[in-house]
């Protein structure tokens, strides 16, 4: 009996101890999110291996034509094959959409460490800047900034800086409120350790964990803005390819040809899904003990 | 007589409160010699805990200390400025929390967190701190130091937690170390290693300590000087031995009195009647006139002056020789 006992108490220990190894394969969303972005990934990182045709390449003869051997998801008004331009499209969008998930991460979780923490005039300023770009609509704010700073990417890096820190400062706001009242802090302090040292060594390690989890629906949220910014034409430029232009391209024969739009956003749904799912999962998995 | 380590005066710590000033901590004194032990009793929101929080400049926001004098190693803390006290954090003066849980980081490796405060305040290289913190769990009594200082504070019980704390706090060669009810969250067994290992290193190491608890017993068993504090002023100072003996405060008198003796069980657990006063409208005179047994005419009208006795002893108490024959009449109880 105790000798069991034991064994249940050790084994617990293990679990603890090696808590995200051990536990990842048992959170469904996680392995159903990995999974899914993991193939896109490899599609798209794979992208001259499973495609014969340059995404560029145009064929005038074979406009609008239906799947076959050599163009298995059709080609489109340009004779443009479907699928390269649907592979070569997730490696833009992926990594514009990431890129563009990095800085304002990193802005909004630096400024709302520093407001939360030190509260006073700092924070009021945080806050009302925060409340000004909140008061608009997401997209109305991202379109109106890239059509001031002209189309193209790197107006889609600015815009969705100038607009995404908030969310990321709100988060890493709220929680350091809570944990700079927690003991360590004050331990920390009465260590006389640095505040620069205690925000990053102590603070930052224990609140990161919302923001992360927050980036990876943050990251389809941009991947929608870029593609609607494609679709409205003030995206990334042709000829590279773009799934939000290769909807808008498509919409003309949308009564003929549905298929042109159909397949982009059929991708875009399940990327964010694989997305959605491995914030889920992440969320789990990352939850303190 | 060598120069106190620690040396506060008429210490003053108040709250800005909607309601009104509250004051937490009204007049404190009291000095620690060089490697001495000074136990602070008092029932919770006594003070205690804000006056330990005031010598190291780490009140909350609303609190601020507004009048007294805190002199650690000759340095006055209240005027100091904040790098001054930063220094002095760590260095001089560490502290060890009640909750050992709460106060060590939760996602950061306990030998990371012990190797800390070599690392950045002594300036020791990454390699050192290891060793120094491997060391530092020797000292402590963390069996098995290298398989542990890779565990996380979730990880180990709450014996081991403490020891941890303990480590941290001994980590820079501290002179004093400020102890907020280090053993109020362990179990009893536990709580008896954690209170001898903490007399070794005071023997061992020479550090002073501040022990802030509300249990009589752990005072006797660890300090040799005790200061009780009621409603944010202290009322009894002396040694251990005599303050414990023959209390010359009627608070003292009711707190050791209501220590459960095993040996003469009575059913009732004797307790002293009434409830803490509300520190925003203490009451006039005496603090604790309200609830004494000895109250006079007199102990209500002006604040009561700390009263110098002999045997370095001093009593806010007016009638502290009544108190002092019903301590002699029926000897109070001290474990320990």
């Amino acid at each position: 009996m105790a000798v069991a006992a034991e064994a249940v108490v050790e084994a617990q220990f293990v679990e603890h101890r090696r808590g995200f190894r051990r536990r990842w394969y048992r959170t469904p969303s996680f392995v159903a999110g990995v999974s899914i972005l993991g193939l896109i990934v490899l599609g798209a990182l794979a992208a001259p291996l499973i495609t014969q045709h340059n995404p560029t390449d145009q064929d005038l003869l074979h406009t609008l034509a239906g799947p076959s051997r050599s163009h298995w998801l059709c080609t489109d008004d340009l004779g443009r094959d479907v699928w390269s331009r649907l592979v070569y499209g997730a490696r833009t969008d992926l990594r514009v959409a990431f890129l563009a998930v990095v800085f304002p991460f990193t802005i909004g979780t630096v400024l709302g460490l520093v407001s939360g923490y030190y509260g006073g005039w700092i924070d009021t300023t945080t806050n009302w800047l925060v409340n000004v770009v909140v008061a608009f609509p997401f997209f109305v704010l991202i379109i109106a900034l890239v059509f001031v700073l002209g189309p193209g990417t790197r107006s889609i890096y600015i815009a969705i800086t100038l607009v995404g820190w908030v969310s990321y400062t709100r988060i890493i706001r709220g929680e350091v409120l809570v944990a700079k009242r927690r003991e360590y802090v004050l331990a920390a302090r009465a260590a006389g350790l640095s505040d620069r040292r205690i925000l990053s060594r102590h603070l930052l390690p224990n609140v990161v964990t919302q923001a992360i989890v927050f980036a990876c629906s943050d990251v389809v949220l941009d991947i929608l803005a870029i593609v609607t910014l494609g679709y409205l034409g003030l995206g990334v430029q042709p000829p590279t390819p773009d799934w939000g232009r290769m909807a808008a391209d498509g919409q003309t024969f949308l009564t003929t040809h549905w298929e042109l739009s159909t397949i982009p956003g059929i991708a875009i749904i399940i990327t964010a899904l694989g997305l959605s799912l491995l914030a889920d999962g992440l969320a789990d998995l990352l939850r303190p003990e | 007589m060598t120069e106190p380590l620690l040396r506060v005066e008429g210490l003053r710590v108040e709250f800005n409160l909607a309601r009104g000033v509250l004051r937490a901590v009204d007049g404190a004194s009291f000095e620690v010699q060089p490697g001495e032990a000074l136990g602070i009793v008092g029932e919770s929101g006594s003070g205690k805990t804000m006056a330990l929080r005031a010598l190291v400049g780490l009140l909350p926001p609303a609190a601020s200390v507004t009048a007294g004098t805190v002199e650690i190693d000759g340095v006055d803390v209240t005027v100091a400025s904040e790098v001054r006290r930063r220094e002095l954090r760590g260095r001089t003066v560490s502290m060890i929390f009640q909750e050992p849980m709460t106060a060590l980081n939760p996602v950061m490796r306990v030998g990371r967190q012990i190797a800390e405060m070599p690392l950045v305040r002594l300036g020791l290289s990454r390699r050192e701190a290891r060793d120094r913190a491997l060391e530092l769990m020797r000292l402590v009594g963390i069996p098995d130091p290298k398989r542990r200082s890779l565990a996380y504070p979730h990880e180990l019980s709450g014996g081991m937690r403490q020891r941890v704390m303990i480590a941290i706090a001994l980590s820079a060669d501290p002179k004093l170390i400020l102890c907020d009810e280090p053993t109020t969250a362990l179990d009893v067994t536990i709580q008896d290693q954690i209170l001898k290992l903490l007399g070794t290193l005071q023997r061992d190491l020479g550090v002073s300590l501040v022990f802030v608890s509300h249990d009589l017993a752990v005072i006797a068993q660890t300090c040799t000087r005790v200061a009780v504090m009621y409603a944010g002023q202290v009322v009894e100072t002396g040694t251990v031995d005599a303050v414990f003996r023959e209390p010359r405060h009627p608070y003292t008198l009711g707190l050791l009195r209501s220590v459960p003796d095993f040996d003469s069980v009575r059913g009732r657990l004797s307790s002293i009647p009434g409830s803490p006063p509300d520190l925003a409208l203490p009451p006039a005179g005496c603090r604790f006139h309200p609830r004494c047994p000895f109250v006079q005419d007199d102990c209500v009208g002006a604040p009561i002056p700390l009263i110098e006795l002999a045997g370095e002893r001093a009593t806010r108490c007016l009638y502290h020789e009544r108190c002092a024959e019903d301590a002699r009449r029926e000897p109070v109880v001290a474990r320990g």
